[in-house]
């Protein structure tokens, strides 16, 4: 299959066409405007459908409805657009729906900026919206794993029955690198979803997609169910990559486009005779805690530097993996400034610790 | 001798509506209009958030139940995927034409082909008697206790008038259920809100003025007189826009 | 591995010069990234990209210290002369840049862009001028792939390569002709 140059965001539509995704709703905000542009148009010569929501609210019950109606549905948006999503999201995981839902992110809070950042972490991983819901997480750090990850995302938003996100920095809807992009997955091919809407002929029990569990002794077990379920996927489906962390005394832990940066950080402090290494979380939930444990444990590891396009978010996982084992430190660029692997080198020499 | 069935599109569940109140009257006109139109097989309703956030327990159909205003949108989402499908969104004064405004006006101005059943009581009745987008004016409720005032609280909304006004929508009609009468003639609109649909016209919609004897604090007889001699005169019966005839 | 960073103004066709050189080292199997400035400056302010050419995966796509540096305007000169790395490369746009790059640790090329893409046929090839200045220096492409770029770029308007290649060459040329 030969490469393609392609546009991060345009390359993460076609990879969701190409996962079986039939329906987008989505409405424009920079910088992922390239992904409903490009769902625009070709979404109906892959037999989907497109619609230009009034609004982002609009646009995640669109994808209730699609997602209840059985077919692979997703929006996108950045920051301040998944800040008006959370009360659909939290409906849609409340209703144990699968979907996809995109951020690229850019700078909070309020309307912030429009260059890249991470500071919806916290939004993506501890919730968002309300109640007690999780989703999975994951966070590209190539457009090549953008495409790769959205297949993994339909997949196990159906096998999980819960909305599914992808993580990306304005950096990874922007780029253009070349992509492999895998062969359209069959629709038949797909697990049946018996619970979905289609018009009831009277045969079997009918269905009814509902977030309302108003008895507190239906609303607890099926929540108590929920942990259960959180607890498999945290067992699961945790994903890292590891760099040159295998005798790392100092270990960079990064996510997304940062992560990269850290790696070429990572060249500079080893040509110095360093020790780095980085840890890489894939996904975010679940929190790739299995690594950060293992490496804690080594005893010629000095500490950890979280390194993020926020003021410090995705450290707070880090240390409760590190679980006090191991000095945690940070270092972060915000408001859409983008460190330099120059600033990380200066931080772990100028004492992360 | 013709013995009376209740219609199968409704389950058996006791309904939890209030006494005098009429949504279990706008509940049997829908499911009468679908088994009558033979496409219940195939339906999908939305019931919104408000007193019929339960009407998933009543419609023998595959029902979902959608966020507080957002079932235009949620219905828009079912009807793309599913166009074979028939579907319809229950709403509301409240979650239409409030919070659920900018869905309402969207899904109509794209012609979405959906049925919108929008109950008008003028009240919350859900969360117990606050005013409404379309509380007439002098009339009490429990966020406006001394009457609305437009200086303070504004003026009613017109739904099914400003949605006229849209080259989206197909058919937009104000029914009643204030006495048998209103009652039959309701059905005949509803009915032509499903068929349009049925026949890929486009967006539909029956705004159908009710009572709340209990957040009006009347019995069930005078909350049906004061639709007749209050409510109407804001909010004139009548067929706003039909994309098939000329109207008023 | 080339760290070229391309800057101008909206319209001198930046963004895409990036794309073109992407395209066609990709094309001979190398590893490429195209990161560019987004948002208000996409609409006639300044614009400028990151290109990254290797042999092996590119760690960080963000180009903050050029090896190469093409300044299509006065601005861009200003704004990134002092980021390139001693021992790098400054291609000046001497059409629209009256001055000298001040720094004596780097190699630089006047190249009168404008006035070469003009004699072509027209002043909208200046990027193309530099597409060809810049393989000058680094003979990183390969003439098919050169072509290739080409291809790519007017895929829309393949009557317009000919001339483009014209320009490629009077920018290659006036690199190797340069003192």
């Amino acid at each position: 299959m030969a490469r393609q140059l392609m546009k991060g965001n345009e390359a993460i539509a076609e990879a969701a066409i190409r996962a079986g995704c039939r329906a987008f709703f989505g409405y424009p905000i920079t910088p992922q405007n390239e992904i409903p542009e490009y769902m625009a148009a070709h979404m109906a010569e892959n037999g989907g459908v497109f619609v230009q929501a009034e609004s982002e609210v609009a646009a995640i019950n669109m994808v209730y409805g699609a997602a209840a109606a059985g077919f692979r549905a997703m929006t996108s948006s950045s920051s301040p657009g998944i800040s008006l999503k959370q009360e659909g999201i939290s409906y849609i995981a409340a209703s144990d729906l699968p979907c996809v839902i995109v951020n690229i992110m850019r700078a909070g809070p309020g309307l912030g900026g429009i260059q890249s950042a991470q500071g919806d972490y916290f939004q993506a991983v501890k919730g968002g919206g309300h109640g007690d819901y999780k989703l999975l997480v994951f966070a590209p750090a190539s457009i090549q794993e953008a495409v790769d990850l959205m297949f993994v995302a339909f997949d196990k938003a159906d096998q999980y029955r819960m909305p599914a996100m992808i993580l990306g920095d304005g950096m990874i809807g922007q780029m253009m690198e070349p992509v492999e992009l895998p062969p359209a997955v069959d629709l038949q091919s797909l697990p049946e979803k018996p619970w979905c809407l289609r018009g009831w002929d009277g045969q079997g029990e009918r269905r009814i997609v509902s977030s309302l569990r108003i008895q507190p002794e239906d609303l607890e077990p099926y929540l108590n169910e929920q942990m259960k379920k959180w607890e498999r996927i945290k067992e699961d489906e945790a994903r890292a990559e590891e760099y040159r962390a295998e005798d790392a005394e100092i270990l960079l832990t990064a996510y997304g486009t940062p992560a990269r940066i850290c790696k070429s950080a990572v060249e500079i402090l080893r040509a110095e005779g360093i020790k780095a290494g980085l840890i890489r979380p894939i996904t975010l939930f679940p929190f790739p805690d299995r690594a950060f444990r293992y490496h804690a444990a080594r005893p010629e590891v000095k500490g950890f530097v979280s390194v993020e396009l926020s003021t410090g978010q995705m450290i707070e996982d880090v240390r409760l993996a590190v679980d006090g084992k191991k000095p945690v430190s940070f270092f972060g660029r915000c408001g859409g400034a983008v460190m330099s692997e120059d600033e990380i080198v200066a931080f772990v020499k100028g004492g992360a610790f | 001798m013709p013995v009376f069935h209740k219609t199968k599109v409704l389950t058996d569940v006791p309904m939890h509506y209030c006494p005098g109140c009429t949504h279990g009257v706008v509940h049997r006109l829908v499911a009468e209009c679908l088994e009558e139109l033979g496409v219940a097989g195939k339906t999908i309703g939305v019931a919104p958030v408000g007193c019929a956030v339960f009407a998933y327990n009543y419609f023998n159909l595959d029902m979902a139940e959608a966020a507080h205003g957002r079932a235009p949108a949620m219905a828009t989402g079912i009807k793309r995927v599913r166009p074979e499908c028939v579907v319809f969104a229950y709403q509301g004064d409240g979650d239409l034409a409030s919070i659920g405004a900018a869905e309402t006006v969207h899904a109509a101005a794209r012609g979405e082909n959906i049925t919108v059943i929008f109950i008008n009581n003028g009240i919350y009745g859900m969360t117990g008697g606050q005013m409404a987008p379309t509380t007439l004016i002098g009339a009490k409720a429990t966020t406006c206790p001394y009457g609305r005032d437009p200086k303070v609280n504004g003026y009613p909304v017109r739904v099914s008038e400003m949605l006229a006004q849209l080259d989206g929508p197909s058919y937009i009609a104000r029914v009643s259920t204030h006495n048998a009468r209103a009652v039959l003639d309701a059905k005949k609109h509803i009915r032509r809100a499903f068929e349009k649909q049925i026949e890929g016209k486009g967006f539909a919609l029956v705004e159908v003025l009710t009572g709340c004897p209990t957040n009006w604090a009347m019995s069930p007889v005078d909350a049906l007189k004061y639709v007749e001699e209050q409510v109407i005169p804001y909010y004139p019966l009548g067929v706003y826009k039909d994309t098939d005839k000329e109207v008023r | 591995m080339e760290k070229i960073l391309l800057a101008g103004f909206g319209g001198q066709g930046v963004l895409s010069l990036g794309q073109i050189l992407a395209y066609a080292a990709m094309t001979e199997g190398k590893e490429v990234s195209w990161l560019p400035s987004y948002g208000p400056e996409m609409r006639g302010g300044t614009a400028n990209c990151s290109v990254i050419i290797s042999e092996k995966p590119i760690a960080s796509p963000i180009v903050a210290r050029p090896t190469l540096l093409v300044a299509m305007n006065g601005p861009s000169l200003v704004r990134f002369e002092d980021k390139v790395v001693p021992g790098g490369v400054i291609i000046v746009n001497s059409s629209l840049i009256e001055r000298k790059v001040t720094r004596s640790d780097v190699k630089a090329y006047y190249i009168p862009a404008n006035d070469l893409a003009i004699q072509c046929g027209t002043a909208r090839a200046a990027n193309i001028v530099m597409y060809g200045a810049i393989n000058s220096h680094c003979k990183i492409l390969q003439p098919e792939s050169v072509h290739k770029g080409l291809e790519y770029a007017f895929k829309k308007k393949p009557r317009l390569i000919p001339m483009n290649e014209v320009a490629y060459r009077a920018g290659f040329e006036a690199v190797e002709q340069h003192d």
